[in-house]
């Protein structure tokens, strides 16, 4: 499970960093976007890698810290997904603003050799 | 007596955020405008009242903490205040003021939600400096930073969509990094709070220690994208130029608070109480803060207009808060940091105003009469409609060329940092601080070769703004021209004055300003009392209970 684990991040961040320094507006947007799948998981292993546990306390009983899970990493990522989501969309608007302008989608808004 | 949450403390972030999002209900731009002003009126009251209360510790403790939700210290979310945070949301406060007084004499007709975003960036900027734990830093940071992009692309245009595009994929790949960094650093302490993270760092086994350095360094280049150290830099004279000018002036506190970030972290978890490892990065920090003093030096002798040349500006700025921040951290001592922050603060007012200023300058030499005519296409806006929201012009300055040649040059004498105004008391404290650790008069210091080129470099920075500010001010101001006299509003010059007026405040006051710069550096260099000040914070609960008893 840790060798699929980091073999997936590896390749979201390989492939994210190759793309975001792409010429074209629309590869750097998904490059962003496989890049923050890439640190989701990584923030997500940052909580110890366990099948099947449980990561909310049950009301009541005696609690032993070691049957659940972290769950502080799982409420980290669920912010960072909510943010990257809306920044991501946020960069799509831009994009197609740059697009709008200068009519090319080239990120520095003119081709080169123009 | 039961101990009462000082929720004064949640104010510069709840302030804001209410009144932003207040203003996304109103159409009317005055009620907007009303709103908006307000707001940023109450910040300074608060803020200083902050600073008031940051000054005078009691109870033994000399950090006041805000328990969200009244949860234990180190589990839950904490607002930290002490001395240094404090001073940040002053600055903050007021440099925003100013800044959108401008914005309403015009600037803010040009979209639909400047107010919100303004405000919105003002929440992020003040929970940055009030919260505790590295998470929640990472979520002002990106309220600030989505604030900031809206407030970048402010106005439109091809320009500022380029720039803007630049500007939000650096960031955004940045903010990742920083997710790496924090979530590293939980992953091998199991802590986000920077006070428990202080704590246990020091404890850390040898095996793990690695691994919180890499989390660490991720951190810092996510901070120092965002202070714009050399070579993460490159987005920031454009985008500074190509923002709207109010939008740029308070701009101009904000590369501070990656600094801002770099200072807090490094000094808990790095400082000398951090055996193992204590100093972490500073070399790289002053070698980097000095390539940025170098590049923003050559950056603004290079520039043509008067925006590029504050945006430079900036890089110089930054750059010699970064360098005297790394010096501190290998050693440089308390008088060294209270003359950083001192001039930290200089700078930014100064800043702050040359922004405002470029707008006022070039008013009529068609950039700015260009971009805004592309605006107003953008925008769909008839012509008729624009003029028919043009302001009077009974309000307009007499005497424009005078009022604005002064301002002008109390802005090259506070960026060159020449006397008599804050900058010189600024670099002047700076410097002696470095040369002269124990003290003006103790003559045991000899100056490291390192103290020397960094004494060097700022000096030459401030002859090189001097030189590129007098060009300019020579080709504007005494060269006879026949461009029209730029038609300036009382309200437009009023905060650029309202700026000055502040560092000439700073300048006559200079006696308790430093000492308060003194205090807050001493702090810096005790973190285990701010260490202490958060993990023994009394919950309002157990107050209660002690109560009943």
């Amino acid at each position: 499970m840790e060798l699929v684990l980091s073999l997936a991040i590896g390749v979201l961040v390989a492939s994210g960093v190759w793309l975001l320094l792409r010429p074209r507006t629309y590869q750097v947007i998904v490059g962003l976007a496989l890049l923050s799948y890439g640190v989701n998981l990584f923030i997500f292993s940052m909580g110890r890698l366990r099948v099947g546990g449980s990561s909310i306390v049950e009301k009541g009983a005696v609690v032993d810290p070691a049957a659940y899970l972290d769950p502080v990493p799982q409420a980290l990522v669920l912010t960072a997904i909510v943010i990257s989501f809306a920044t991501t969309a946020l960069f799509l608007v831009v994009l197609l603003a740059s697009r709008g302008f200068t009519g090319t989608d080239h990120v520095d808004g003119k081709e080169p050799g123009e | 007596m039961t101990p009462t949450p000082e929720h004064l403390l949640i104010a510069p972030i709840l302030l804001p955020l209410l009144a932003g999002a207040l203003m996304l209900f109103y159409e009317d731009r005055r009620a907007k405008r009303v709103i908006s002003l307000v707001a940023a009126g109450l910040l300074p009251i608060i803020a200083f009242a902050l600073l008031d209360r940051a000054e005078a510790p009691s109870g033994g403790t000399e950090v006041r903490l805000y328990l969200l939700g009244d949860w234990p210290s180190p589990f839950a979310i904490v607002l930290v205040l002490d001395r240094l945070s404090a001073l940040m949301l002053v600055v903050t406060s007021v440099l925003a003021l100013p800044a959108l007084v401008f914005a309403v004499a015009g600037w803010d007709r040009q979209g639909q939600h400047f107010h919100s975003l303004f405000q919105f960036l003002l929440m992020g900027l003040n929970g940055a400096f009030l919260t505790g734990d590295l998470f929640n830093l990472f979520v002002f940071f990106e309220v600030l930073l989505a604030a900031s992009y809206g407030l970048m692309l402010h106005g439109s245009g091809p320009l500022r969509v380029r720039a803007g595009l630049h500007y939000i994929a650096i960031n955004l790949a940045a903010s990742l990094l920083f997710l790496i960094g924090v979530s590293l650093i939980y992953g091998v302490t199991g802590t986000l709070n920077m006070a428990d993270l202080a704590v246990k760092a020091a404890a850390l086994p040898e095996a793990d220690r690695g691994l919180l350095r890499a989390g660490a360094a991720a951190l810092g280049i996510a901070f120092l994208v965002k202070a714009a150290m050399w070579p993460l830099c490159f987005w920031l004279p454009i985008t500074y130029m190509a923002a709207a000018p109010p939008v740029a002036a308070i701009f101009a506190i904000m590369s501070k608070v990656g600094v801002y970030a770099v200072l807090r972290v490094a000094s808990l978890a790095f400082g000398a109480g951090a055996a193992h490892s204590a100093g972490l990065g500073a070399e790289l920090l002053v070698a980097g803060g000095m390539a940025t003093i170098a590049f923003g030096m050559f950056g603004v002798l290079a520039s043509q207009g008067l925006g590029r040349l504050a945006g430079c500006s900036v890089l110089v700025s930054t750059g010699t808060f970064l360098a005297a921040i790394g010096m501190v951290l290998l050693g440089g001592g308390t008088p060294m940091l209270a003359g950083a922050l001192y001039y930290m603060v200089s700078s930014s007012l100064a800043l702050s105003a040359l922004f405002l200023m470029a707008d006022l300058i070039e008013r009529n030499q068609g950039g700015v009469a260009a971009m805004l005519a592309v605006t107003a296409e953008a925008y769909g806006f008839g012509d008729e409609e624009l003029d028919a929201d043009e302001p009077t012009a009974e309000l307009a300055l007499p005497g424009t060329m005078t009022v604005l040649g002064l301002c002008f040059g109390a802005c090259a004498l506070l960026l060159a940092g020449l006397p008599p105004l804050s900058g010189f008391v600024g670099k002047f404290a700076l410097l002696s601080g470095m040369l002269n650790p124990g003290g003006l008069g103790a003559h045991d210091a000899t100056a490291s070769p390192l103290a020397l080129g960094f004494t060097a470099l700022v000096i030459f920075s401030g002859l090189a703004a001097l030189v590129a500010l007098l060009r300019v001010g020579i080709q504007t101001f005494w060269v006879p021209s026949e461009e029209e006299v730029p038609k300036v509003l009382l309200i437009e010059i009023a905060p650029i004055l309202a700026l000055l007026a502040v560092t000439l405040a700073i300048t006559v006051e200079a006696q308790p300003v430093m000492r308060y710069m003194q205090a807050t550096a001493a702090a810096l260099h005790r973190p285990e009392v701010y260490v202490e000040g958060v993990l023994g914070a009394p919950r309002v609960q157990d107050g209660e209970e002690a109560v009943e008893e």
